[in-house]
């Protein structure tokens, strides 16, 4: 219908997008009849979402003319948001910033690093960016999963923690069980991408390949090394973020300073 | 603990010198000095908020003070490293928080942190102690509040302590087994030669397990000394 009304490509997606907002929003109208308030986070989500994509889009289209390696900024650009977003699933641990953005950078740098000099991904900048973007946005996911998982873990289990400090452990082994769920936990997204891939969902990669005229069977299995690449570097990011933040749970006399505002008296 | 470590009743163990801790702005201890000696039973007594249980974690520095410190045997124990310092002053607090597995696990679990193991006739002559003899391998789930608690008074044994903090050991527990927790720690103040610091709120309980009380109010000490000085006869 929308294509009947709309000739230009321009105006065609940003009434496409309007519709996709529309149906999201009267989602969101729905839960909030059942007293779930996400309308403002939401509404500034969605409108966040678009700006952000297009100037990304605009910024490609520059790009384009662009020399190669020139991506690398735009990819670093990626990472820096990626852990300033995903560090605010750490509120209270000192230092999840830095340690969101440095997990990100060495999970998601390192197997696209690693997966370039392979030749996995070309290094043709419409390659680099969406596959390289793919890789940092599933790692941030996956950090803040962890951090939001071993925030909550330490919180509920502070006597615990404690008790086994006043015995003498070390902060590490006080901690080790939660740090082990959370990895856990936050990587079963990934997991269950790899799970589903093809049976449930035929992810937008292979979708675009396949408009863009690849052979299905190439496609298909381009799809499985860009999923399994994003569990690589899911499965780094946490292992990396769920070490690096444990320790700044803890002040240098081995105290647990990760706690609820009630629980700090 | 051998009788060989009973030391002579008047030597100080611990001494806190202006201790205090501010938290948002808020005084929850506010600059408190005292000592405890060795073989002593010294309750901290006060109204609920009244900063006990703070002052309580300050003492093996599970909590940091603002100002102030504290001496372990006249040493700074800034300068005694953290873990070294909690093995030497042990804590039993108000829910035992057991881990998972089996009783024998649990004691084990002190000794663990600095590569020792502790031996199964360790762990029988502690479970004796605290009366619960045969329950080395019983999952601790499977026991009760009481017996929890003796698990947890037994594991913190475990790591020979020099000082025990206990903070309201028996709030959560029913009479019975609150007289019975009540005995352990008199047997080990009084027979054994251990050094104490207890918080309760119940005035009754300070009254008749404590040699010197401290009352303490809005974090300040309000007034130490014998307990029937501090809550009457």
């Amino acid at each position: 219908m929308l294509k009947s009304l709309f000739h230009s490509e321009i105006q065609l997606g940003l009434a496409q997008a309007g519709v996709a907002s529309l149906l999201a929003l009267a989602v969101i109208l729905l839960a909030r009849r059942r007293h779930v308030h996400l309308e403002g986070d939401a509404a500034i989500a969605l409108l966040r979402g678009l700006v952000q994509i297009v100037v990304v889009g605009s910024v490609l289209a520059l790009l384009l003319k662009a020399p190669r390696w020139s991506s690398v900024f735009l990819l670093a650009g990626m990472v820096l948001a990626a852990g300033s977003i995903s560090a605010r699933r750490a509120r209270n641990i000192p230092g999840a910033l830095k340690v969101s953005t440095w997990a990100i950078a060495v999970g998601a740098g390192a197997v696209t690093a690693i997966m370039t000099w392979a030749g996995v991904i070309d290094t043709a900048i419409t390659s680099l960016i969406p596959v390289g973007s793919m890789i940092i946005a599933n790692a941030m996911n996956t950090n803040g999963l962890a951090l939001n998982r071993f925030r909550a873990e330490v919180l509920a289990h502070t006597g615990e923690i404690e008790t086994a400090l006043a015995l003498g452990a070390t902060p590490p082994t006080t901690v080790s069980r939660y740090v082990e769920s959370s990895i856990h936990s936050s990587l079963i997204p990934a997991i269950d991408n790899l799970r589903s891939l093809g049976i449930v969902w035929i992810p937008g990669l292979m979708t675009g390949m396949l408009l863009s005229g690849a052979k299905p069977l190439y496609a298909a299995i381009y799809q499985f090394v860009v999923i399994a690449m994003i569990l690589a570097s899911s499965g780094l990011t946490s292992l990396l973020s769920t070490t690096m933040i444990q320790a700044n749970a803890f002040s240098p006399a081995e105290q647990l300073v990760l706690k609820g505002s009630a629980q700090n008296q | 603990m051998s009788d060989s470590s009973i030391r002579r009743p008047t030597q100080t163990v611990l001494r806190a010198e202006n201790l205090s801790r501010d938290v948002a702005a808020k005084a929850l201890v506010d600059n408190v000095s005292f000592h405890v000696r060795t073989s002593e039973l010294l309750g901290i007594v006060g109204p609920s908020g009244s900063g006990k249980s703070s002052l309580l974690r300050l003492l093996n520095r599970l909590d940091e003070p603002t100002s102030g410190t504290v001496y372990l045997e006249e040493q700074d124990y800034r300068q005694i490293p953290p873990r070294e310092l909690r093995r030497r002053v042990g804590m039993v607090t108000q829910r035992p928080f057991l881990f998972p597995g089996s009783v024998a696990a649990n004691l084990r679990f002190g000794p663990a942190q600095r590569g020792e193991i502790l031996p199964d006739e360790e762990i029988s002559l502690l479970l004796d102690r605290v009366r619960l003899p045969g329950f080395a391998s019983t999952d601790v789930s499977v026991i009760s509040g009481g017996e929890q608690q003796r698990v947890s008074l037994a594991r913190t044994l475990a790591n020979r302590p020099e000082v025990l903090l206990l903070d309201e050991p028996t709030s959560a527990l029913d009479e019975e087994s609150k007289r019975g927790i009540e005995e352990l720690i008199v047997e080990l103040v009084h027979d054994r030669g251990l050094t104490c610091v207890m918080v309760t709120h119940d005035r009754d309980q300070a009254r008749r397990l404590c040699d010197r009380v401290m009352l303490l109010e809005a974090g300040r000490l309000a007034q130490i000394g014998l307990a029937a000085e501090v809550l009457g006869a």
